[in-house]
């Protein structure tokens, strides 16, 4: 008997480990930045998916409305959301001047050019 | 219990993410990303998080994908394979971590609990007396600016710095000598 | 050049209705959904759409950026004033309630006046963050 009610929680984990795993693995910069906007997607989902209540309704006051979703998260999250992509135009930024300085996005050519340049 | 809709948004959710990871073409990845955040979107909206719905939907399909093709058109829109063979020492780490993780599952509250820990402490004095002592129908614009307001401040703050950041980064050395007050120093014997 | 003319049409009408919805989301969120981070972003969008569609320059001369790094200032100066305002009324730092007589009053005018700093802040983070990646491209050339 497969437990549904839990099911939110494995794709959030699948999600989280996607985006880490494209971290980790692949070398290209902007995929690594693709990979944490996957991480940070399944975060927000673990907070907002742990806010529903069931037979709850949106936390907008509303005669006739008794059960409502906790609000604490959706507020937690959406601010989240902005800052992450303030933060990841920050990131791509840095991506813009390292093509610029090295010529390259991906990440073992930028190591050795540094080990180039070391040794001469 | 989850809705049959739900289950079908989180299903397409995990396989829109496996077909970013896949994807070599850079341009197409970003789409995809839009598609993704369209269908995080649709997600909070049945799990009653309008708000964040709503800025998820401006931001993750709007602003984030054209930053994005912004930095591909700077630098390349094509992942090199032979920069990025397959590793398995970093499959075997990632799925070890998410075995371990779904093991804890098993002790979390069900989805849509009414009793899960989460829902016992400081929401239901929000939800309770939002009404009385700020006068706003919605609560999270209530908890957002009132309740909060120090986070919110705080998010503010890095926003503004992440901007800050931006145009260091970028804006050279016009922003630099701007700040300074004084006339940019002649490059290259420039007088 | 492609003239981009159907493009140019629509959005010459959809801009100001994108902005007028971004002004909408900005004061009726207390009511519904919304506020000032999702009207800022909406905002923001109106200008890059504005910039993809007519340039840079030409959105440059109507969007200055001076204007806008005063705006990202100026948000995040509002949201403080608030603050300290609350201080100088009696109460804690960005504790609303005593900036009216009535209390609720008080948050209804804090909480209006904080999101638009908000507001003002994101759309200008936005707008001025999207003329920097697309300004780089061509100023080293």
């Amino acid at each position: 008997m497969i437990e549904w009610g839990l099911y939110n929680y494995w794709v959030v984990i699948f999600l989280m480990m996607t985006g880490l795993y494209v971290v980790i693995a692949r070398g290209n910069l902007i995929k690594k930045i693709i990979g944490l906007n996957i991480f940070q997607v399944s975060v927000i989902m673990f907070y907002v998916s742990m806010g529903k209540v069931r037979g709850g309704t949106a936390p907008i006051e509303a005669a006739g409305f008794e059960v409502y979703s906790n609000p604490l998260p959706h507020v937690l999250m959406l601010t989240a959301i902005v800052v992450g992509v303030a933060t990841s135009a920050l990131a791509l930024a840095l991506v813009v001047r390292i093509k610029e300085t090295y010529g390259t996005i991906e990440e073992d050519e930028i190591r050795r050019i540094e080990a180039d340049e070391d040794a001469s | 219990m989850l809705d049959l809709v739900h289950l079908v948004l989180f299903t397409f959710l995990a396989v829109v993410a496996v077909a970013i990871i896949r994807l070599k073409d850079l341009f197409a990845a970003v789409m995809l990303m839009g598609i993704f955040s369209l269908l995080s979107a649709s997600l909070f909206t049945v799990m009653d998080a309008v708000d964040v719905a709503f800025t998820e939907a401006a931001v993750g399909a709007g602003i984030s994908t054209i930053l994005m093709l912004a930095t591909l058109a700077l630098t390349d829109s094509e992942e090199h394979p032979e920069h990025n063979k397959f590793q398995a020492m970093p499959l075997i780490a990632v799925v070890l971590t998410g075995v371990t993780l779904v093991f804890a599952t098993f002790d979390m509250p069900r989805y849509g609990d009414p009793d899960a820990p989460i829902h016992q402490y400081v929401a239901p004095y929000y939800i309770e007396h939002t009404e009385e002592e700020i006068g706003v129908p919605n609560m999270v614009t209530a908890i957002l600016a009132s309740y909060r307001g120090y986070d919110t401040w705080g998010e503010t703050t890095v926003i503004f710095t992440a901007c800050v950041g931006v145009m260091l980064l970028l804006g050279g050395h016009a922003i630099v000598d701007r700040f300074r007050r004084r006339k940019p120093p002649g490059r290259e014997g420039e007088p | 050049m492609i003239s981009h003319l159907i493009p140019r049409v629509l959005s010459k009408l959809l801009i100001p209705l994108i902005m007028l919805f971004a002004l909408y989301v900005q004061f009726h969120g207390d009511y519904g959904p919304g506020g000032g981070f999702q009207a800022g972003v909406i905002f923001g969008s109106g200008i890059i759409l504005y910039a993809l569609l007519f340039g840079l320059d030409e959105a440059k001369e109507v969007f200055r950026p001076r204007v806008l790094e005063i705006l990202v200032a100026l948000g995040v100066v509002l949201y403080g004033g608030v603050g300290v305002a609350a201080i100088f009324a009696g109460g804690n730092f960005l504790a609303y309630s005593a900036l009216a007589h009535e209390p609720t009053h008080g948050q209804h005018l804090g909480i209006l006046l904080v999101e638009l700093g908000v507001g003002t802040t994101v759309a200008a983070v936005m707008a001025t963050i999207f003329f920097q990646f697309a300004g780089r491209g061509r100023t080293d050339d």
